[in-house]
């Protein structure tokens, strides 16, 4: 057993400079001759731009240039591109409208990027912005999801008529038909998932240099993925050729989505150095983080679900408008349709399912992938309406999901969408789950609770996501611009420490520490001897990024295929060394030895051998550094069950969260506290969303919630103190034997909150955010009810 | 924000003269709120007048049945003050539960009624303790001296001194917190004085106000019995994202009869 390897819960080595506050993020870079900039941004949600004079904020104090969207068109630059093609219902490919980076002609969001304002001080380029004139000719908005394509709605865009990206129908209709026609009992539910922010907890910020001598541009961005930014930046939007182009993402603090895209701000910057000849710093504030990171969820969605006499589901059909804002952001066509109706099967082996899924257009915010990303948006609906029909049925919620449940012996199991789950134990982590929450005593403490006057509910949510993002085949065939394999380099130095390269980038997750203990576990090298680079396209090689909890599924497996290659190169080294056959030699714990003897040399000495190979075996290259690429077969499906028990002060309509029990399946743990870290705050996030997060549009397209005045985050005292534990399996598809964990807490928590409170009212449904005036209100119509 | 002098006074009268030199200046005790509205450019003084180093300001004392609080008292001061939980003991748990640390740490009660957030925690304790506020002026009774929405009844160049409450025999204080700003939705604070019951409400109006008709149900004794029968006019109520003017109506009632539960 090696000391600080897989399974030990290391504290993580990244820590300590963010302790001390010396960690690097954007905003605390500063370069010499560095000019600020400051986006003139639309205060109107829809409007056509009669013109822009900036012949004030060009004369203000200290400005160096004010540069709009023909300035951007002029050089070329742009426009911005969604990075996924889904096929709408007539056969042509979803409608795509431009989206530039700077506003040509007509705004399309309040927060809309309309010129780059670029000063000395960024004291001097805000007061220079208020001077930019842009004369508005303001247009009826857009801004109800559900109601955006009818007819007699405003325009947003010509190529999308009725305001439609695309209508994606999805699945067996006539078989989920005449399963339903045939059925003994059909539940239905309506339903919303509620829009929310983000919230990174850095704002977006961008550095742009142009080294005039070399013709190169370096941009240090808040991304999750530097390879993915310079190949957009470079082949779709421009900029620089790539070998022209760095990317460099220092540390970023936080992400979980709103970091992926490739947005304006950064291409801007990225084209203003070069334009202006001087490095020009972006660091966006709170409000633009509200107003112009993308936005996650909405979706409004109908659920039906047909059963037999015993409960059993034949056929599920869901109805999904899903709104993408005002532009298309790099992915966003493809989280309500691939992320979301190939998750529809859940935990069960409902035989039909069928979906239709409208995306639209709206003068809002672009929405795309958020923490978890179509899954949360599927687990809601699936978990929702599973509760609804245990109630038609008359059944206990978790008795109709046992009926219901894919069997253990049944994987890999073929879903009716597309895909092909691993491997999975759900009776288990939904026994273990109700132990942990004590379901059994569950009535014994509602009538406690009765006593003190408060409603106390419980709620099951059975998840299943797919992470491990993503087989390139699969997703080229569904219209994906990328592959998603991911790459590393694993580079001894001749001294016997190592360098992990990685192509995934850590914004808080732990990889440097979670990398290191993998190389640490299949080399026998110390931890502290190994160091986890990543985050710049100058220093590792090409890489695809995090998201979509692929790191570890993906990215460590690529790890591991690099040792591998040291370990073979290390046989010979050692066999050569040592005289012995290299089919004698045997790697353990750090050590290469001949078997059956006590001839040994360690993979430091290897390693040394290998740099200076005075004797060296023949044929084999000097050098101790390996590079791997590893492209999954399959995506991972982690899984688990959820219970969330809440108190209801029917007098005010506040939820107690009291009680919180996850039990996941997330195969092997490489290091259980980054893991348990990890589902703590999806947990938050998922609450959050449930109880609190609202993002809020008025009818003229203003967003109301634009500060944490207004956006309620889930905080410490939101939260009870979290029961977990693990009901792991082996998924065959993952070399590593692991799934990913970052997103499932945000997946499992929503339908497990509001499957608690429906069952603390004894209402059918409520809609997140479920805030104390619903919850009363919903409350209130309950008694009246019972009364 | 936008540029603006900056005066530091060690004295109350330093700091009028500073305000009538000033083209347009603000008095800013823990800028809780002053600056992250200067910060948003929303407010842009000519001149900001710390009152941070005014010594006089600080002075917190029980004397003559009264509890006089320095208008440059801390929240957190406010809440730690052993003679603050003596002598009312609801007060110190008010301050104790104004926004979060940094707010607590900063900001000073004198800042706060000055400011009249329609939301702030003090305005009700002020109103239903009865209390006076001291200026450097006049002293002007609670009752007068909240006039409405961010407004208050203080002149220019008039500085809040200290704010002086009779002790009352019991108090307590409710709180419906907005999930996000933790500012009170509704926040209910009743205090029998003197044998007289008054109740202050914070939050569910344009401006903080003493509730009559919750006073008249409770017959002057602390009995909530009769305060779900109130009728109040729910038409003047605030209404935003986070409750209707209804809710608001219903939670002054509950938050009413908790805090009369919480005297008793």
């Amino acid at each position: 057993m090696i000391e600080n390897g897989i399974g030990a819960s290391v504290r993580r080595k990244e820590d300590q400079r963010f302790l001390i506050g010396k960690g690097n993020y954007t905003d605390d870079i500063n370069v010499a001759g560095q000019t600020h900039a400051v986006f003139v941004r639309s205060p109107h949600a829809h409007a056509e731009i009669k013109g822009i004079d900036c012949s004030d904020a060009l004369a203000a104090p200290g400005v160096v240039a004010v540069l709009t969207g023909d300035d951007l068109a002029a050089d070329g630059i742009g426009p911005l591109i969604c990075g996924v093609t889904v096929t709408s219902d007539d056969g042509e490919p979803h409608r795509a409208p431009a989206h530039p980076a700077l506003a040509q002609g007509k705004v399309n969001y309040v927060g809309d990027h309309v010129a780059i304002v670029i000063a000395e001080t960024r004291a001097q380029a805000r007061d220079a912005a208020e001077l930019v004139d842009v004369d508005y000719s303001v247009l009826p908005a857009v801004i109800d999801t559900g109601s955006a394509a009818d007819s007699g709605q405003p325009q947003i865009h010509e190529v999308a008529p009725d305001n439609v990206c695309y209508n994606w129908p999805f699945g067996d209709k006539e078989g989920v038909e005449a399963a339903f026609a045939g059925a003994h009992k059909v539940s239905k539910l309506d339903l919303v998932n509620n829009r929310m922010v983000t919230n990174p907890m850095e704002p977006r910020a961008a550095l742009g240099e142009y080294n005039q001598g070399m013709d190169e541009i370096t941009l240090h961005l808040t991304t999750q993925n530097p390879h993915v930014h310079r190949l957009v930046l470079s082949a779709f939007n421009q900029l620089a050729p790539e070998h022209k182009l760095r990317v460099v993402g220092p540390d970023v603090g936080g992400g979980f989505g709103a970091k992926i895209f490739v947005y304006a701000e950064e291409l801007v910057v990225g084209w203003a150095c070069r334009k202006i000849k001087r490095p020009v710093k972006w660091n966006g504030d709170r409000t633009e983080a509200f107003l112009a990171d993308a936005h996650g969820r909405d979706h409004v969605s109908t659920a039906e679900m047909a059963m037999d006499e015993n409960g059993k589901f034949l056929a599920m059909r869901v109805q999904t408008q899903a709104n993408l804002g005002a532009y298309l952001s790099t992915f966003s066509t493809m989280v309500p349709s691939y992320l979301y109706a190939f998750l529809l099967a859940g935990q069960y082996s409902t035989p039909l399912i069928y979906s239709e899924v409208k995306a639209v257009f709206t003068n809002t915010a672009p929405v795309d992938a958020c923490r978890g990303a179509g899954r949360p948006e599927a687990t809601y609906l699936v978990e929702r309406l599973v509760d609804i029909c245990a109630a038609d049925m008359g059944l206990d919620p978790a008795e109709i999901r046992r009926r219901n449940f894919i069997p253990v012996d049944a994987f890999p199991y073929q879903t009716p969408v597309v895909q092909c789950y691993d491997s999975g134990d759900y009776p288990a982590a939904l026994d273990k789950a109700m132990e942990l929450a004590d379901y059994s005593g569950f009535s014994a403490r509602a009538e406690e609770a009765k006593s003190r006057g408060k409603l106390r509910g419980i709620g099951l949510s059975s998840y299943v996501e797919a992470c491990g993002i993503a087989p390139s085949a699969a997703v080229g065939q569904l219209g994906a611009g990328v592959g998603l394999w991911e790459s590393a380099q694993v580079r001894f130095n001749p001294t016997g420490n190592v360098q992990v390269f990685t192509g995934t980038h850590s914004h808080g997750q732990g990889h440097e520490t979670t990398f290191a203990q993998l190389v640490c576990d299949q080399l026998g090298v110390p931890i502290e001897n190994i160091e986890v680079i990543h985050g710049d396209t100058a220093r590792t090689q090409f890489g695809m990024g995090t998201y979509g909890s692929r790191s570890l599924a993906v990215g460590g497996v690529a790890i591991a295929r690099a040792c591998d290659k040291l370990i073979a190169k290390g046989k010979k080294i050692a066999a050569h060394a040592l005289e012995a056959a290299e089919g004698d030699i045997e790697f353990v714990d750090g050590n290469f030895s001949v078997a059956g003897t006590d001839k040994a040399m360690n993979i430091a000495e290897v390693a040394f051998t290998a740099y200076v190979p005075h004797s060296y075996p023949e044929g084999v290259e000097p050098g101790f550094d390996e590079n791997a690429f590893f492209d999954p077969t399959n995506f991972s499906f982690p899984a688990g069950t959820h219970i969330c028990e809440v108190e209801v002060d029917p007098d005010t309509g506040v939820v107690e969260v009291v009680k919180y029990s996850a039990v996941d399946d997330f195969g092997r743990l490489i290091n259980p506290m980054i893991v348990e870290g990890q589902v703590h705050g999806g947990i938050a996030h998922g609450v959050g969303q449930a109880l609190l997060e609202g993002c809020s549009y008025d009818s003229e397209g203003q967003l109301v919630t634009a500060s944490y005045m207004d956006y309620a985050m889930p905080r410490a005292d939101n939260l009870p103190s979290f029961d977990i534990d693990y009901a792991p399996t082996n998924p065959p598809d993952n070399p590593l034997g692991v799934k990913g964990c970052g997103e499932a807490g945000a997946i499992g928590a929503p339908p497990a909150v509001i499957n608690a409170i429906s069952n603390a009212l004894g209402v059918r449904h409520i809609d997140m955010p479920a805030t104390p005036e619903a919850v009363w209100r919903a409350a209130q119509q309950a008694a009246a009810v019972s009364a | 924000m936008y540029e603006f002098n900056y005066r530091k006074v060690d004295s109350v009268a330093a700091a009028v003269e500073a305000m009538q030199q000033a083209e347009d200046g603000k008095f800013v005790a823990g800028g809780q709120t002053m600056l992250p509205t200067m910060k948003h450019r929303l407010a842009s003084p000519s001149d900001l007048i710390d009152l941070g180093g005014v010594a006089e300001l600080t002075v917190v004392n029980v004397e003559d049945g009264n509890l006089t609080v320095g208008a440059m008292t801390t929240h957190a001061a406010v809440a730690a003050s052993a003679e603050v939980q003596r002598a009312i003991p609801a007060l110190a748990r008010l301050a104790g539960n104004i926004g979060d640390p940094a707010v607590r740490n900063r900001g000073t009660i004198g800042g706060s009624i000055a400011n009249h957030d329609p939301a702030a925690d003090y305005p009700a304790a002020v109103i239903a303790l009865g209390a006076t506020v001291q200026t450097s002026k006049r002293a002007i009774p609670a009752e007068e001296f909240f006039t409405g929405m961010f407004e208050t009844a203080l002149e220019e160049d008039e500085i809040v001194t200290s704010v002086s409450f009779p002790l009352p025999e019991a108090a307590a204080y409710m709180k419906f917190e907005n999930p996000a700003s933790r500012y009170a939705i509704v926040g209910v604070f009743v205090a029998k004085t003197g044998g007289e019951v008054r109740v202050g409400v914070t939050g569910a109006t344009a401006c903080a106000h003493r509730g009559l008709l919750l006073e008249e149900a409770m017959g002057g004794e602390l009995d909530a019995s009769g305060i779900d029968s109130v009728e109040l006019p729910v038409e003047q109520m605030n209404s935003d994202i986070h409750a209707s003017a209804e809710y608001r109506a219903h939670l002054v009632k509950v938050m009413t009869k908790r805090a009369v539960e919480a005297c008793r």
